[in-house]
């Protein structure tokens, strides 16, 4: 799929399509979810810092997780991709319940996130990286890895792809350099592209702008788009609301461990439940809660 | 002075059998610590477990010495698990605190007089290389050239010991050229972003400490059938903290940082006790400064400050790469 013309826009029209005829209301059914999570609660202490009744992301669409600061949004993204376990609940990936996964088993299953502190693997190399995101690897083995006709090959046309994904990143001048001798923006860029290296059919992006310089967001963001137009489905967590109103096509805003609005950008954004949640009384106040 | 005996102290114990041992050892732990980053501070338990193995398969099982020798890695492959079970999932600190106490149980158990019939006590086990010595294929005489000669026996073991060095330096250079060895590396790194990436961390977290632990444990062989006897106190948690010396003086991921390090070690450690000894005896180090019993401490000191120079001014190790120091890692 990664062969596949992109820009065009042609899975935009699609997305937004789809959802014309979905209701904005919270816990609301979408015509072709490809996650479908109930009652999932997740408590520190007597803390309830996720409590979602029901959410469903439709495939194929870049859907936002927004909500201000300490509303769970993290933890919710946590609990998804097996990094955390929740204290009920259940959800359902391409229709296989997926809740009692460990990490590893979730991301296998073609679930892959990224992190909001980025974990670049600042030891190995760029190529390195990108390398390790690809899965099934015969020489991971402990007995084939000393044998190395056994995974020669393997290695070679990860390595073509590997390249091929760093130089539509930008990385590929940096393929010889240690990861951690990268700026943030770039490490943020070779997290997404070695997630895409295992070959995904859902991205979760932990907060893709953070930290990020502004010259290098406009790029990040096409490669997001990118993402949905090569039929990845793309779920992400973010601050940025203009981020969010340009490339996202529906939003789901969580405040205090729940879904409060769901919708569109350009209506959810209208919503007062989300205004007071985000601003409170202050509507002068910046929108970077 | 005798710089001839001094040269030749020197470089007989570059080659001899504590550099091999603590090589093994090294090379065992360069897998947990160096590639994986597993702080194993139980190296010790590791060799204990061979060099007993192999002592309480002949002596009180009455066992063969090749079925000993597979009792010793059968025990030191249920100890990594054992070890890795509870703590592989948890945080690295805990590996660490488990460890090191696991490794003295296991030595406070060897030297128990209730287990005095299995393990000797205090004493130790001796008098079990009986078989390992008759497979002695060099005729009695002097083998090797200059300073480096050695009798046949002393010879043999140098040539088993260097042997199983350099086979686990070979495995350990394929396994990290390896898919399987990039994976240890970037759990190092994080384990969390190993983990995103689907694959299974605390399989390939506990195939390392097994790995470790059998190199560790071919060190106990070396260890207990070159002198054909085991001492409980030998593997205390001093072992361990050479061995890491060894490891951080030769440079931590990295083939042949073990070896080297330990081949420097054993030499420094042998030039320093010589020189101080010559120079006491010779009334060159007045002995209000230094006399003959305290030069086995004062040696410990400078081999000390020796590593606090090395870790001032070349951090990464003999082999290691500064560049690669610098990064930050999380």
């Amino acid at each position: 799929m990664r062969d596949e013309p992109s820009g065009g826009g042609s899975r935009k029209a699609a997305a937004t399509a789809a959802l014309a005829g979905v209701a904005p209301e919270p816990g609301v059914a979408k015509p072709d979810p490809i996650l479908v999570a109930d009652s999932v609660v997740r408590r520190f202490g007597g803390l309830t810092a996720v409590d979602v009744a029901h959410l469903e992301i439709q495939r194929g669409a870049i859907t936002a997780l927004i909500g201000p600061n300490g509303a769970g949004k993290t933890t919710f993204f946590n609990l998804l991709t097996g990094f955390d376990q929740p204290d009920a609940g259940s959800w359902s990936f391409e229709g296989v319940p997926i809740q009692k996964l460990p990490a590893h088993r979730v991301a296998r299953r073609g679930m892959v996130r990224t992190f909001q502190l980025t974990k670049a693997l600042s030891r190995l190399t760029v190529l390195e990286n990108m390398r390790l995101g690809a899965s099934r690897q015969a020489g991971e083995n402990l007995f084939t890895a000393l044998i190395r006709p056994l995974w020669r090959g393997q290695e070679i046309s990860i390595t073509e792809r590997a390249d091929e994904l760093l130089s539509r990143f930008k990385l590929d001048a940096k393929r010889g350099d240690f990861a951690g001798s990268l700026s943030g923006g770039q490490r943020k860029l070779l997290e997404m592209a070695r997630a895409l290296m295992s070959e995904p059919t859902m991205v979760m992006l932990d907060e893709p702008m953070a930290g990020v310089n502004p010259a290098l967001t406009q790029s990040l963001l096409g490669h997001v788009k990118d993402l949905r137009e090569q039929g990845m489905t793309v779920l992400f967590v973010e601050h940025d609301m203009d981020m969010v109103r340009d490339i996202s096509d529906w939003v789901v805003v969580m405040a205090q461990g729940q879904i409060i609005a769901e919708g569109p950008p350009d209506s959810v954004m209208a919503n007062s439940a989300v205004i007071d949640a985000y601003l409170g009384g202050h509507h002068d106040a910046p929108l970077e809660a | 002075m005798d710089i001839d005996s001094i040269l030749r102290n020197g470089l007989q114990a570059a080659v001899g059998i504590d550099a091999i041992v603590f090589a093994l050892a090294a090379i065992g732990l360069n897998v947990h610590f160096g590639y994986t980053g597993l702080l194993n501070f139980g190296q010790a338990a590791f060799v204990l477990v061979g060099a007993y193995g192999i002592g309480i398969g002949v002596l009180y099982f009455g066992l063969p010495l090749g079925v000993s020798l597979i009792l010793g890695l059968v025990a030191s492959v249920i100890l990594a698990l054992l070890l890795g079970i509870p703590t592989l999932r948890l945080r690295a600190d805990y590996l660490a605190i488990v460890t090191i106490a696991a490794a003295e149980i296991l030595r406070l158990v060897a030297r128990a007089n209730s287990f005095r019939d299995v393990s000797g006590g205090s004493d130790g086990l001796s008098g079990f290389a009986g078989s390992y010595n008759a497979l002695n294929p060099f005729p009695v005489g002097d083998y090797g050239f200059g300073y480096l000669t050695f009798d046949e026996r002393a010879f043999f073991n140098i040539v088993v010991g260097w042997s199983l060095v350099a086979l686990s330096v070979l495995a350990v250079f394929l396994w990290m050229r390896s898919p399987w060895g990039r994976v240890l590396k970037a759990i190092r790194e994080d384990e969390d972003a190993v983990r995103s990436l689907g694959k299974n961390v605390f399989s390939y977290k506990m195939q390392a400490l097994v790995i470790g632990g059998v190199i560790g444990c071919l060190a106990g062989f070396v260890y207990s059938l070159s002198r054909s006897s085991v001492q409980p106190d030998n593997y205390g948690t001093a072992f361990t903290f050479f061995a890491y010396t060894v490891l951080l003086l030769g440079g931590a991921a990295r083939v042949f940082g073990p070896v080297v390090g330990a081949m420097i070690f054993w030499l420094v450690i042998s030039l320093t006790d010589t020189l101080l000894r010559q120079g006491v005896t010779n009334d060159i180090i007045p002995s209000y400064i230094l006399d003959g019993p305290q030069v086995g401490q004062v040696r410990f000191m400078l081999v000390g400050l020796a590593l606090m120079l090395l870790m001032i001014f070349r951090p990464q190790g003999i082999f290691g790469d500064k560049r690669e120091l610098m990064l930050d890692a999380r």
